[in-house]
């Protein structure tokens, strides 16, 4: 493995790790704050287990994510020096931004999460509501920084060095505004339909009140998101066609520039034979999404140099899967949304639950497939058009040591993530309990 | 004063309340590996209580000191990162296994087989830790991290692995587990565990001294600039006065059990430690061939970058003030996260035995 593999390798796993706990930082607040709400406007006890029980999950997965953030916050120099020491300057304060952003996340939740005897009921659910806000304003600055290594903007190149920097200019950059979009709404609706999924598997006691609740609250959160996220996936489609044309082409298989390009469903892109076959092509559908045009032209990979190609095939199949993804969620969301619309009840007929269950793990899924659309379909660049990645890999020799040495810490971290979680989970209250909420043997010790 | 040189400071600041704050939560650690006898339990559970609630907060300065450093000063970023990528990607490897391993052990079963096996990962990454940091800050002081048009040319592991940044580490992990000693004197009304953390505060504020002796004798061969600065300076003599003034003050408090003052004296001894070095060390970032103004980035990025300090500052210092005020008031009760029944946690008592059951 070669040292720009390995460095490369790193930081798609470390990326792959935290994005799972970043997204889930993202929505579960809101969730639990949703809850708490609930509890203070009705004084129904089962909001309050369930508002303590999510706050439990969410401060294992916080603590994880935010040593597996700091982690990337080093790897940023540890791998890529040439690249921070080069654009440091122009898309630092965006990461300075989420510090400060990380910093009130920290804070309130420690006062949220151990200050439910300490401070007045309003001041704590005000708490919450800060780590949520604060939770996605991280997740936006962050991918601030990443929309500019997509559509670098806010400087100019004279001998090599960037000059005339100008950071505001660089975090509105033109893919910002699509991509915090398109990723804010995807923690909500991957966080939801993960926590429905749980509640529904839960559920198999139909009549449990403490899982019903949940289920509505996780479910709202995650349908609406699922809902609204085609609409910034659109907004994204037409972003990346504008700014990173070799991506779109990518993403598409779209090997040829041609006027009235089709959508393609599927297929398999040859790159040999610069062309995507066993796909079904929708007429002029790539022209229409992408320029809401159905005449216009897109440039195909043949329009790029051989090597300023990303791997289509990579980049292809994740598309597909985040699409697929995603409409089988918003799918789930319309049917859902209709089932209450029938019935003003929340809908739990045995296969919705079922469908619930399996899409669990969708939106994870999801986002990490478009994740590596993002990432892989940028390469060879780490900074579109002005830096490669191989340029800004550090000189340091045996990479793959420090690879292996954290994938297989965050491997034993995730085992014991999800083994703890489904103690959680293991340890559900039965109906008798939610009424008035005795204390179960292993659900009362908490104390290191 | 110029731009680079005020975040210059806010950056040292950042590491400062890091090292006060952060600092005592891995000296926290170390008195959890070394807690023995009949009280262990109960000094094991005030350590933890008294992290707890605070310790995610407290671990946002050193993120606030990277980013600092990588906005504010690009070049020493990637040099620093680039000379010193082992080290740091073991202190890595520390805090990702410390902070897992102490929310874990907070969530998983309380048999004591499954606590023993958290706390060992807890505790020794809280060891390591410190050390490894304070190797990164030696070798950043000793000078021997040279760079040719923007290529580190001093290796991967000559800068650090040398007597002095090695000497910087353990003083390091002896002041944070004396900081974390006298801290904890005010984190119990208990009688019994007062006292045994003033002994503590007493052994390692003894070590505290004896290492920070060994550190400075290196210094004249391991990091002569830094040396220079130390002694030679018109600053120097004053400094090492107020130093030594507050050491023995914490010193006799301890003796005293005037544990506030204690507190005090300790946090301002430290402090001092920092910003001697950092005036030693001064203009230099990364000695000899970076400097503060060579390294800064371009005014635009450091005006933004201050004016998002200063208001972050003006949000954050009252939200950590509350923080604190929560929880660390005078001698509070146990702090716990909230277990599903509201009704057990107000049972509990200040007693940190009361929710260790056996």
């Amino acid at each position: 493995m070669s040292d720009l593999l390995a460095a490369r390798s790193q930081m798609a796993m470390s990326l792959a790790f935290h994005i799972v706990f970043a997204a889930i930082g993202i929505a579960m607040p809101l969730l639990m704050v949703v809850s708490e709400f609930f509890y203070l406007r009705t004084r129904e006890e089962i909001y309050l287990t369930l508002a303590k029980r999510w706050a439990k999950g969410t401060a294992i997965l916080f603590a994880v994510g935010a040593v597996s953030g700091t982690v990337l916050s080093f790897e940023l120099g540890l791998l890529w020096p040439r690249f921070m020491g080069w654009a440091g300057a122009i898309i630092g304060m965006p990461f300075s931004l989420e510090g400060f952003a990380f910093f009130t996340e920290a804070i309130f939740l420690g006062i949220y999460l151990y200050g439910w005897q300490r401070v007045p009921p309003r001041a704590h659910l005000l708490a919450g509501v800060l780590v949520a806000v604060s939770g996605a304003l991280s997740g936006i600055f962050v991918v601030i920084a990443n929309a500019w290594m997509n559509s670098p903007t806010g400087f100019e190149i004279v001998g090599g060095q960037p000059v005339n920097i100008d950071p505001v200019a660089a975090m509105l950059n033109p893919m910002a505004l699509s991509q915090t979009l398109h990723m804010t709404i995807a923690a909500y609706a991957a966080t939801g339909f993960a926590v429905s999924g749980i509640h529904a598997y839960l559920l198999r006691d139909r009549t449990n009140p403490f899982h019903r609740r949940a289920l509505a609250i996780a479910l709202t959160v995650g349908g609406i998101a699922a809902l609204l996220q085609p609409l910034s996936g659109d907004l994204s489609a037409r972003a990346v066609a504008l700014n990173q044309p070799a991506k779109l082409a990518a993403l598409e298989g779209q090997f040829k520039t041609e006027a009235g390009a089709p959508l393609r469903i599927g297929g398999i892109p040859d790159e040999e034979r610069g062309e995507t076959r066993y796909a079904i092509e929708i007429p002029r559908g790539l022209s229409f999404l992408a320029f809401h045009d159905t005449r216009a032209t897109v440039k195909g990979l043949e329009a790029f140099p051989r090597d300023h190609w990303p791997n289509t095939r990579i980049v292809h199949f994740a598309f597909q899967a985040m699409v697929a993804l995603g409409m089988l969620m918003m799918g789930t969301a319309l049917w859902g949304a209709y089932g209450w619309w029938r019935r003003r009840a929340l809908p739990d007929g045995k296969w919705f639950l079922r469908t619930l269950m399996l899409l669990a793990p969708a939106g994870m899924i999801a986002i990490e497939a478009g994740w590596t659309v993002t990432e892989v379909g940028r390469q060879p660049w780490i900074i579109q058009g002005v830096m490669r990645t191989s340029e800004a890999v550090t000189p340091m020799p045996g990479l793959v040591v420090p690879f292996i040495t954290f994938t297989l810490l965050y491997i034993f971290l995730a085992v014991i993530v999800v083994w703890l979680l489904l103690r959680q989970v293991a340890a559900s209250p039965r109906i008798a309990e939610t009424e008035k909420i005795e204390p179960r043997e292993e659900e009362s010790r908490f104390v290191a | 004063m110029s731009l680079e040189l005020i975040v210059a400071g806010a950056m040292i600041v950042s590491l400062t309340f890091y090292a006060l704050l952060g600092g005592a939560d891995y000296g926290g650690g170390v008195w959890d590996l070394l807690a023995r006898g009949p009280k262990a339990k109960a000094e094991r559970a005030l350590i933890a209580d008294a992290i707890g609630p605070v310790w995610e907060a407290n671990h946002v300065w050193l993120i606030l000191v990277v980013v600092i450093l990588f906005t504010a000063f690009p070049p020493a970023f990637a040099v620093i990162a680039t000379a010193l990528h082992i080290p740091l990607t073991l202190l890595l490897i520390g805090i990702v296994l410390r902070g897992s391993a102490f929310t874990f052990r907070t969530y998983d079963a309380e048999r004591d087989s499954v606590q023993q096996r958290w706390s060992y990962i807890f505790s020794i990454a809280s060891i390591i830790t410190p050390v490894l940091l304070g190797i990164i800050l030696g070798s950043i002081a000793s000078g021997q991290i040279t760079v040719e048009n923007g290529v580190v040319t001093s290796g991967f592991l000559r800068p650090w692995l040398a007597p002095f940044p090695i000497a910087v580490g353990f003083f390091a992990l002896a002041l944070f587990a004396f900081l974390a000693a006298v801290y904890l004197t005010l984190e119990t009304r208990d009688f019994d565990l007062q006292e045994s953390f003033r002994r503590r505060a007493l052994i390692s504020g003894t070590a505290v001294g004896a290492l920070a002796l060994t550190v400075f004798l290196l210094s004249g061969t391991g990091a002569p600039k830094v040396r220079a600065g130390l002694s030679a300076s018109p600053w120097a003599l004053p400094l090492h006065i107020i130093t030594a003034l507050f050491a023995i003050t914490t010193f006799w408090s301890l003796w005293k059990r005037a544990y506030k003052l204690a507190r005090l004296c300790a946090a301002a001894q430290l402090t001092l430690i920092l910003w001697g070095w950092a005036l030693a060390q001064f203009p230099f970032i990364v000695e000899p061939d970076i400097t503060i103004s060579s390294a800064a980035a371009p005014p635009p990025t450091l005006r933004f970058l201050l004016a998002a300090l200063a208001i972050g500052a003006l949000l954050l210092f009252p939200s950590f003030y509350y923080l604190f005020r929560i929880f660390k008031g005078d001698t509070p009760p146990t702090a716990l996260p909230e277990t599903s029944d509201p009704t057990t946690s107000s049972t509990l008592n200040a007693n940190a035995d009361a929710h260790q059951p056996r």
